[in-house]
């Protein structure tokens, strides 16, 4: 359990780096936790040759989902786009360094699906996205 | 008379548990649901080896003997609740279908578009959602009492919602997040005088404390089973008689019906009309345990003795530097404790304290808009029942002193 709140997650929760919302942006996309009301929005900026220039994410919620918010955020500037559609859990499973159960699992996933229900430009940020 | 607590933890074999060598459980999260005493296990266990058979079909010794222990537990939890009759207690899956069969039988034959539905703002989604389902398709119109800021009813503003009036009031006897045990033979004496139908979710009263629907005078009540010591997969619904017989069925199906032609049927009576199929049967012995359980404690030294745990726990919560308590004082409010702490998010809080064999709950525990009202999207919640002890509080209070230490 000490485990789960390494000093690395408990840094990057009080201490966001990429916190914060870009305007203008070319894609943003927000959505919630039903289980604990963890809420991200995600807003990127793109270049011309199709990568992230930019990025920033704001909300509120536990340790586990702000943090990996922050880490994940931190990982796709500079990439291209196309690598950020193909993110998987395991890339964020890896940015945390730690093993989650199945309820915080889906903490640490929600800036993820967010992410890419934005970038494929979905209505709803669905579990299936994740998997 | 004060519980003989030991006594009483002896008789539930989980909480003998220890979650990680050295790790006891100490289980605060009996409003989401009670542990089992070895009773209500031994009860379905001898059910099923010894009496399996389905009900109120076979002739045969098993089916006899099933049927007896189905009614028979029928028998038990209507005296539990002092109802006129065993007929009264129609058995459900849990709270929400109880609520939902009052929703969806009742409310249609009885409501029209326009017409009112007065609730309150804390309840628990199963008492808000089959409202608005109805609002959507019927278009009736909701109104809430509120809440103040003491985490108690606004019962001003709740007989200025009667001149409107409502056809129906349904409230919770005691809210799963604040506590909050509601003045509901005012409440309901109130809705009557106006003309209301009533119903009460006693999904958090009926397992604490003494409840009467006699004395409230309630015209429905709904509870389930495994709040209360019992199984899951089960909960009742009491009604009067009156009502329960001028309402149409709910689910179609077996048991329910008297007489079935190609085209038609003919309903059967109280309480099968309402118990549509193959019922479950283990859970309603186990359920008619559970009541055997309480009764042989005493309701009231149950209520007593969560009293006395509350009282110290807010006592010892509000000492910690940083924690939010919401509800009323402990003198409205049965054993629970919702809490916010400034430096972490509930659910890292109920993640430290997993970590330390504390079983709490963080969300919005099923009342989403009662957060809002008060702001905040989650809380964390420890909450007590006849076997909690003082012991198990100050767990919580180290394992939030723990938490405060990561997350400064």
């Amino acid at each position: 359990m000490d485990d789960l709140y390494r000093e690395v997650i408990i840094e990057h929760y009080k201490n966001p780096a990429y916190r914060g919302h870009l305007d203008p942006h070319d894609y943003s996309f927000e959505d919630s936790n039903p289980l604990c009301g963890d809420h991200i929005e995600i807003t990127l900026q793109i270049s011309a040759d199709g990568a992230v220039s930019d990025a920033r994410f704001d909300g509120h919620g536990c340790a586990i989902s702000q943090a990996s918010a922050d880490l994940l955020i931190e990982s796709i500037i500079g990439k291209p786009l196309e690598d950020v559609r193909h993110l998987t859990k395991q890339d964020v499973l890896d940015l945390l360094g730690i093993e989650l159960g199945p309820v915080r699992l889906k903490c640490a996933l929600l800036s993820l699906k967010v992410l890419k229900a934005g970038v494929y430009g979905l209505g709803e940020a669905s579990d299936s996205l994740v998997e | 008379m004060s519980l003989d607590i030991e006594h009483i933890r002896q008789d539930f074999p989980i909480l003998k548990r220890e979650l990680r060598p050295g790790v006891k459980l100490v289980y605060l999260d009996s409003t989401a649901t009670a542990q089992k005493p070895a009773s209500v296990i031994e009860a379905m266990d001898s059910f099923y080896r010894l009496s399996n058979a389905n009900i109120h079909r076979g002739v045969h010794t098993l089916a006899e003997e099933s049927t007896a222990l189905y009614e028979q537990a029928r028998e038990k939890i209507a005296r539990f609740i002092n109802a006129a009759s065993p007929r009264q207690v129609i058995y459900t899956r849990n709270t929400t279908e109880s609520l939902n069969l009052v929703a969806y039988t009742w409310a249609r034959a009885n409501l029209k578009p326009g017409d009112l539905v007065i609730l309150t703002e804390m309840e628990h989604h199963s008492n808000l959602v089959p409202w608005h389902m109805l609002a959507a398709e019927r278009g009736i119109r909701l109104e809430f009492i509120p809440v103040a800021e003491n985490g108690l009813l606004d019962l001003d503003a709740y007989k200025k919602l009667l001149e409107l009036g409502p056809k129906l009031v349904s409230f919770t006897h005691m809210s799963n997040v604040l506590g909050t045990i509601n003045p509901a033979k005012e409440i309901i004496a109130l809705a009557h005088a106006a003309g209301a139908v009533t119903m009460l979710d006693g999904a958090q009263s009926v397992p604490h404390f003494a409840v009467d629907v006699k004395a409230l005078d309630v015209d429905f009540m709904a509870f389930s089973a495994h709040k209360m010591l019992g199984p899951t997969g089960i909960g009742a619904l009491y009604g009067k008689t009156a009502l329960l017989e001028a309402m149409p069925p709910f689910l179609g199906g077996g048991d329910m019906i008297k007489e079935v032609k190609l085209r038609s049927f003919r309903a059967n009576d109280l309480p099968y009309k309402f118990e549509a199929g193959t019922p479950a049967i283990a859970e309603a012995v186990g359920f008619g345990a559970a009541v055997d359980y309480l009764n042989s404690v005493g309701m009231d030294n149950v209520a007593a003795h969560e009293h006395e745990i509350t009282e110290y726990a807010l006592e010892r919560l509000e000492e910690i530097p940083g924690v939010k308590l919401f509800g009323p004082e402990a003198k409205f409010k049965g054993g629970v404790a919702a809490f916010t702490l400034d430096c972490a998010h509930p659910h890292d809080v109920a993640q430290i304290l997993d970590g330390d064999g504390v079983a709490v709950r963080a969300g919005h525990h099923c009342a989403q808009p009662l957060h809002e009202k008060f702001g905040i999207p989650a809380t964390s919640r420890a909450s007590f029942y006849l076997y909690s002890t003082k012991e198990e509080v100050d767990r919580l209070v180290d394992g939030i002193y723990k938490v405060k230490k990561i997350f400064s």
